[in-house]
């Protein structure tokens, strides 16, 4: 109590004079074709992006794609993608979720300005599903793609608990710059935009 | 050591100065990449630090609204005053609960506190798993960049201090092998540690929630495993709104790396089930430069870096020619307030160019308030005796026109006719590896006197 | 008839007289009558850098004294300049015609293109030229964009420089990287600051330039320097110079 007491004192006695805040209003930036836009940064940000006309065609996408097929541990918190080989449901403690080979992974919407999906652990059965893994996949719906940040959190309520903006897997440049990726989370994401096409293009990269 | 004496001995290794140069360069050019794609990259500077402004205006208000939301998520908020009793209250939280290893992600405030040697010497060990903190902590020094702490180090000497403590092959260098190195390494200790530590990006007042931001997602490999995060705050780091974070998120990783967003943003609100999460709200001196109208800005900083990588004097003396943890501009607006005689050479330690000002994200004016600090210098009577003496000389003979006109004539007289060395002597620090400037018989006023006649 | 009181820093007046008479001339030639106020001195930048601001005052005073009537004041400086517009107002705030004498005061180029409306200066420099943007001319009278901000370019400087016949206009690697000078620092950190002015003449060779021009004198004292140490061959000519025609 005391030192909340000091420090708030402290703060109160050196803050200046109230000035308003400028809000957030006019700023932002405007795609022509903002899920297109979306599928080229995720692609800048190091992932992989598969667009699918479906789910049922975005997991037979997935399959084919070495990440899968290469995998043993698979979890899917999306029913229907990603042939599930493990329930990380089954198991109490997330330190056992260590070894996981894939998660495919639900995402509220996703970001066209920088390539973000956000993704809310809510009913996950571990918080950790998304960072754990050596791959992930994560499932954005065409029609879920905002233009910009700004969008993004006019539509995020968030109220409890974790979630956050993916931006590609886990990457680092501390060794001269060298771009690394896989430094502690996933050593790939593959970005899957379902929606707004009539069939499945290449996988790009 | 002050900046200036330690900065020459890091220039005399032209090569490793120019390299590391040429690394601050690169990241700098990275971040004009992420700037020029965004086309109102100039407004959200500008709204940015509106924001922050705003937020510093009613800090008190917004702390609280913050403690009272976090708390009501199931967070526990803890006051500090000092960095004394940051160290105790989060060791406290430790060893209450019989933590004996914690895995920390990248936090300057606690670097500012001194925690890890605390925790180590009350038998607590501390795991740095940022990547550059890690690199940095096996070699027992601080970090030289608050964002790429290694910054300083080349790969081969990564490559041979990871054969010595992690015991990869001798001679491997490979960026991408030492990384996997590292993520081993560290995994083990991520799934061992019964507590994770992190600092605070942004702290929501509306919202009570917390952001932090990595790349690596070390932030939460640490807070998804272990049942305790505790997360240490600067009071500086709240701001009101969600809808703030837009403008800042759009700034924050393009200023410092050059990317439209990080690998990881992650929003804590609360505990996560079954866990515990802490938040300490430390002050350490930052009220008291809130206080201060000329400097209380720097308190906007949001840590992005992008002022070191500009600094040129940065690139070229390297992070521990500074006399403060945090070194570059930013650093060196925020250590005088801290202790000015100690950190006196600080604000010389630029040529005012102006380039920090121009790439912060929310526009701090810190070669403005660089000079400032000078002017504080001076006034508490700081300043090396010669260099006051030479200006109170000097604007004394500036005051009358006869007399500069005669100073004028003698200098350059004396560098007409003195020898070479005397000269070289005379003008010190100038001509040791400059020549001096030429020395006309006739000043400008004084061809214009013979051309054009008294006006 | 525009007029003009010139205002010629002193370490102009004193090594580089030159510069002051080619600024005159292209003034002058520019149809605009010239005054040169004799008890100028010193605008007080280096007292006022150094945190001495007690030193600066008085000549911050005498500067509104002698400057403070004429309709323009223009100077061949960019830090100059500055200092003026910029740095005054804790010694003259509230004083007469300091609001005037701060909106009145111009750099050499931005009074060409700003006031005087030039577009192109008659004259020849067929050379290779490496154009040094002075840092107090481009970031705080903002002669230029930057290479920092994302605002639409323009360059004061380079756009009358690109007028004179036979030019060829080099930019170097790093647009606007500091020299280095940065007064009292060019010798309190002199082992930075020469590392810095080397690079920056390493850069402009690189690119070919026989000449380095810019905005400041002690910009271009401080890279002659290193440069006739070394016996480098490159020539360092102010802006004025080259507008006048010189060199």
């Amino acid at each position: 109590m005391a030192s909340r007491d000091e420090v708030l004192r402290a703060v109160r006695r050196g803050q200046p004079a109230l000035v308003e805040h400028p809000g957030t209003a006019g700023l932002g930036v405007r795609f022509p074709d903002p899920v297109a836009r979306f599928a080229e940064v995720v692609v800048e940000v190091g992932s992989a992006c598969v667009r699918a006309p479906d789910l049922a065609a975005a997991d037979r996408a997935l399959r084919l794609l070495p990440v899968h097929r290469d995998a043993r541990r698979i979890a899917s918190l999306v029913p229907g993608v990603g042939g599930a080989t493990f329930d990380p449901g089954a198991v109490a403690d997330p330190h056992q979720l260590d070894g996981l080979d894939l998660c495919i992974l639900p995402a509220e919407l996703g970001v066209a300005e920088n390539g973000a999906a956000w993704i809310d652990v809510r009913n996950f059965p571990h918080q950790a599903l998304f960072v754990i893994p050596e791959h992930v996949a994560v499932v954005v719906r065409a029609d879920s793609v905002v233009h910009d940040m700004h969008q993004a959190y006019e539509r995020l309520r968030h109220a409890k608990g974790f979630a956050l903006f993916l931006g590609g897997p886990s990457k680092t440049a501390d060794i001269e710059q060298a771009l690394v990726i896989g430094a502690h989370g996933a050593r790939s994401c593959t970005v899957l935009l379902v929606g707004g096409v009539e069939s499945t293009p290449g996988v790009r990269p | 050591m002050g900046h200036a004496e330690s900065a020459a001995l890091f220039v005399r290794d032209g090569a490793r100065a120019h390299w590391h140069d040429q690394a601050g360069w690169w990241v700098r050019q990275r971040r004009d990449a992420g700037a020029k794609a965004v086309p109102d990259w100039e407004d959200l500077r500008e709204r940015a630090e509106a924001i922050k402004a705003h937020a510093l205006s009613n800090l008190a208000g917004y702390l609280e609204e913050f403690e009272a939301n976090a708390t009501r998520l199931g967070a526990v908020v803890h006051w500090a005053r000092d960095a004394e009793e940051h160290n105790r209250i989060v060791h406290g939280l430790l060893a209450e609960r019989g933590v004996k290893l914690v895995v920390k992600s990248k936090s300057m405030l606690t670097e500012e506190c001194g925690l890890n040697p605390y925790l180590e010497a009350r038998g607590i060990e501390v795991a740095d798993t940022d990547l550059g903190e890690r690199i940095v902590q096996l070699n027992h020094q601080p970090p030289s960049h608050i964002v790429i702490p290694a910054i300083h180090m080349k790969r081969e000497e990564i490559g041979e201090l990871f054969h010595r403590t992690l015991g990869t092959p001798a001679g491997l260098a490979d960026p991408q092998a030492l990384t996997e190195a590292a993520r081993q390494d560290l995994r083990r200790r991520f799934l061992s540690a019964q507590a994770g530590i992190t600092g605070v990006n942004f702290a929501v007042a509306e919202t009570g929630g917390i952001v932090v931001v990595t790349n690596e997602g070390n932030a939460d490999m640490g807070t998804s495993l272990p049942p305790l995060h505790v997360a240490s705050m600067g009071i500086e780091k709240v701001i009101p709104r969600a809808k703030d974070l837009a403008v800042f998120l759009r700034l924050l990783a393009r200023s410092a790396v050059g990317q439209p967003i990080s690998s990881y943003t992650s929003h804590f609100h609360g505990p996560r089930k079954g866990g515990e999460m802490h938040v300490v709200i430390v002050d350490n001196g930052r009220s008291s430069l809130l206080g201060q109208g000329g400097f209380r800005r720097a308190l906007a900083c949001i840590r992005c870096g992008a002022c070191l990588n500009t600094c040129p004097v940065y690139r070229r003396s390297g992070g521990y020619s500074y006399t403060w943890l945090i070194p570059g501009p930013i650093g060196s607006v925020l250590a005088p307030a801290r202790d000015l005689a100690a950190h006196a050479s600080l604000p010389f330690a630029s040529s005012l160019c102006g380039s920090c000002s121009d790439v912060c994200p929310v526009r701090i004016d810190l070669h403005h308030q660089l000079l400032a600090w000078r002017r504080e210098v001076a006034a508490r009577g700081l300043l090396p005796a010669g260099k006051r003496t030479a200006m109170r000389l000097a604007s004394l003979v500036l005051r009358y026109a006869w007399l500069y006109r005669l100073a004028g004539r003698a200098a350059r007289l004396a560098m007409r006719v003195l020898p070479r060395p005397v000269l070289g002597w005379l003008s010190g620090g100038w001509s040791r590896q400059r020549e001096l400037p030429p020395a006309p018989e006739a000043s400008f006023r004084e061809l214009y006197r013979r051309t054009r006649g008294q006006p | 008839m525009t007029t003009v009181g010139l205002f010629i820093p002193c370490y102009v007046d004193q090594f580089y007289p030159q510069v002051g008479l080619a600024t005159l001339r292209v003034l002058e030639r520019h149809g605009v009558r010239v005054e040169f106020p004799e008890a100028q001195t010193c605008c007080g930048q280096p007292m006022a850098n150094s945190g001495c601001s007690d030193d600066a005052r008085p000549l911050a005073e005498r500067f509104l004294r002698v400057f403070g009537d004429y309709e323009y004041v223009v100077a061949p400086s960019g830090s100059c300049v500055s200092m003026v517009r910029n740095h005054y107002q804790p010694f003259l705030a509230g004083r007469t015609g300091f609001d005037h004498l701060r909106a009145s005061t111009y750099e050499l180029c931005e009074f060409l293109t700003d006031v005087l409306g030039v577009e192109k200066v008659e004259g020849r420099f067929p050379h290779r030229v490496g154009l040094h943007r002075s840092c107090h001319g481009l970031r705080e009278l903002r002669l230029g964009a930057g290479s920092e901000r994302n605002v639409k370019p323009f360059d004061k400087v380079a756009g009358l420089l690109s007028s004179l016949e036979g030019i060829t206009l080099l930019e170097p690697s790093r647009a606007d990287e500091c020299c280095g000078f940065g007064g009292t620092f060019a010798v309190g950190e002199e082992a930075v600051s020469c590392m810095m002015g080397r690079d920056r003449l390493a850069d402009h060779e690189g690119r070919g330039a026989e000449v380095v021009t810019g905005v400041d004198a002690s910009c271009l004292m401080h890279l002659e320097g290193l440069a006739r140490r070394e016996r480098r061959p490159i020539r360092m000519l102010h802006v004025a110079q080259l507008l006048a025609g010189e060199g």
